[in-house]
């Protein structure tokens, strides 16, 4: 049976090889809730640095990728390596648990509904983590904290609590305790969606800062003038597979699959 | 009247024990409380089991039955506690159950998002349990406790058919010396109300500073 041995020598995960540059390597990532298959057999890697937009209709996999990378989810099949963390499907639950936290060392999640903890003010939220998770002494901790604060332009609002920012304010404020952590992937999980139409662009303009930073980043947006603009690299997704991966300019103006062109004129049209 | 005046040391030293049993058992089920909802909703299966069916069995029986249980009972099997004593670990335990329903409440309602932010920040389940849950769900679980903690000071009426001369049985005790009713069980019911609304004032206090971030 030369097929069956070859599928079992097949090695379950992608090796860590230091000479790949690649800061995120996704193979054969499968996610199912049930009967219902989220995410299909998802493979790609990433180069450290690129900025990736993952664009698709609602309900494609967008989020349960971006959910997987970051440690929320387990994969119900395939191996997802960001940095040194590693998980496989196959692993045993200790073994997972070990996985999962690596790969929530070298992400950062911004979530479409910001979860700031609201019994913490803004600097409190900054520093909770530092402080608990990496000893930061809690001097280091407010100064590290205050100039993140600064350049998401929030220093004057150090001490108040989340419920009272407006809805731009706080996804800035997430995005600065996510930044405290110094992850070297970004995940921004449609990160404006939940905002006022008006206090848009003051998070986009912050995302757009991140690029500055040499940080990875994936970011599900719906605004397409926004990923065409700063993203290099898109993935298309469609009912829970990768449909087009191209170059954001190519991809933006001339899609390489019928599916994907249509999804582009679907909003299109929408928009005008 | 007078005569109530006369006896109001006590009355007072009755009122003293009912305070004493039902803070010391608030607090012993404040953490029962706590601890049987983190094993329902956290613990492995064994542990979730005894946890259902600590608050199944103390919900489902009075609490009068569980003082005879506890006083005349055990020391059948060769366990004699005090009459504080158990009453201590009956209303310990009654509260507990109480309490554990309003704390897995209270944690339950915090949101999905708050515990994945904490994670994806990598701190611990349980840094994550007690910086950034606990402290949410507290205020919810203010209000529901403030029912419980009330219902408890006057159920440590109960305790008085074990002999201990809390509130009630100090009236009883007197009502049975002078034959007469009326004004010992009102200055009674007048020391109750006063207790109960102490405790409101603490949960209210309470609330409020819990509420200044909202």
């Amino acid at each position: 049976m030369p097929t069956d041995d070859s599928a079992r020598e097949r090695p379950s995960a992608p090796a860590p090889d230091p000479e790949t540059d690649s800061i995120v390597a996704v193979q054969s990532l499968t996610k199912r809730f049930g009967e219902l298959t989220v995410l299909d057999e998802v493979t790609f890697a990433c180069p450290a640095g690129a900025v990736v937009a993952v664009v698709g209709p609602s309900g494609s996999g967008k989020s349960t990728l971006l959910r997987c990378l970051a440690g929320l989810e387990l994969p119900s099949a395939g191996v997802i390596r960001v940095g040194d963390g590693q998980v496989d499907a196959t692993w045993s639950r200790r073994r997972l648990r070990g996985g999962v936290r690596g790969l929530r060392t070298h992400t950062g999640m911004v979530f479409q509904s910001f979860n700031l903890f609201p019994h913490k003010t803004a600097l409190g939220n900054i520093i909770e983590a530092p402080m608990a998770v990496k000893g930061t002494p809690r001097r280091q901790a407010i100064e590290e904290a205050e100039a993140l604060l600064e350049s998401v332009g929030l220093i004057d609002k150090r001490d108040e609590y989340p419920s009272r920012l407006s809805g731009g304010q706080r996804q800035r404020a997430a995005i600065a305790r996510s930044l405290a952590m110094k992850p070297q992937v970004m995940l921004l999980d449609e990160a404006t969606s939940a905002l006022d139409p008006e206090l848009v662009s003051e998070v986009l303009k912050v995302i757009e800062g991140l690029t500055d930073r040499g940080l990875t980043m994936f970011l599900v947006t719906h605004h397409m003038e926004f990923a065409a603009r700063i993203a290099e690299d898109v993935l298309f997704f469609d009912h829970g597979r990768i449909v087009e991966r191209a170059p954001a300019d190519r991809f933006f103006t001339a899609p390489g699959t019928e599916r994907a062109a249509r999804f582009l004129s679907s909003l299109r049209v929408h928009r005008r | 009247m007078e005569l109530v005046w006369r006896h109001a040391g006590f009355l007072l030293l009755g009122a003293c024990y009912t305070l004493l049993v039902t803070v010391v058992s608030m607090v012993i089920g404040l953490l029962v409380g706590l601890a049987n909802a983190v094993a329902w909703l956290y613990g492995p299966p064994m542990l979730r089991h005894i946890a259902r069916g600590y608050v199944s069995i103390i919900r489902g029986t009075p609490l009068l039955v569980q003082l005879f249980v506890i006083y005349y009972g055990l020391p059948d099997l060769g366990i004699t506690l005090g009459p504080l004593t158990s009453a201590y670990i009956a209303l310990s335990l009654d509260a507990g159950a109480y309490l554990s329903e309003t704390f897995r409440g209270a944690i339950l309602s915090v949101h999905k998002g708050q515990v994945e932010a904490a994670y994806s920040l990598q701190l611990s389940p349980w840094r994550t349990m007690r910086r950034i849950v606990l402290p949410q769900a507290a205020r919810a679980a203010i209000p529901p406790m403030g029912n419980t903690f009330i219902g408890m000071l006057k159920q440590s009426s109960l305790v008085s058919v074990i002999t201990v001369t809390e509130l009630v049985r100090a009236a009883q005790l007197l009502i049975a010396q002078y034959y007469v009713v009326m004004p010992f069980y009102l200055a009674v019911a007048v020391m109750y109300w006063v207790l109960s609304r102490l405790f409101s004032a603490i949960l209210r206090h309470i609330e409020g500073r819990l509420a200044v971030a909202y």
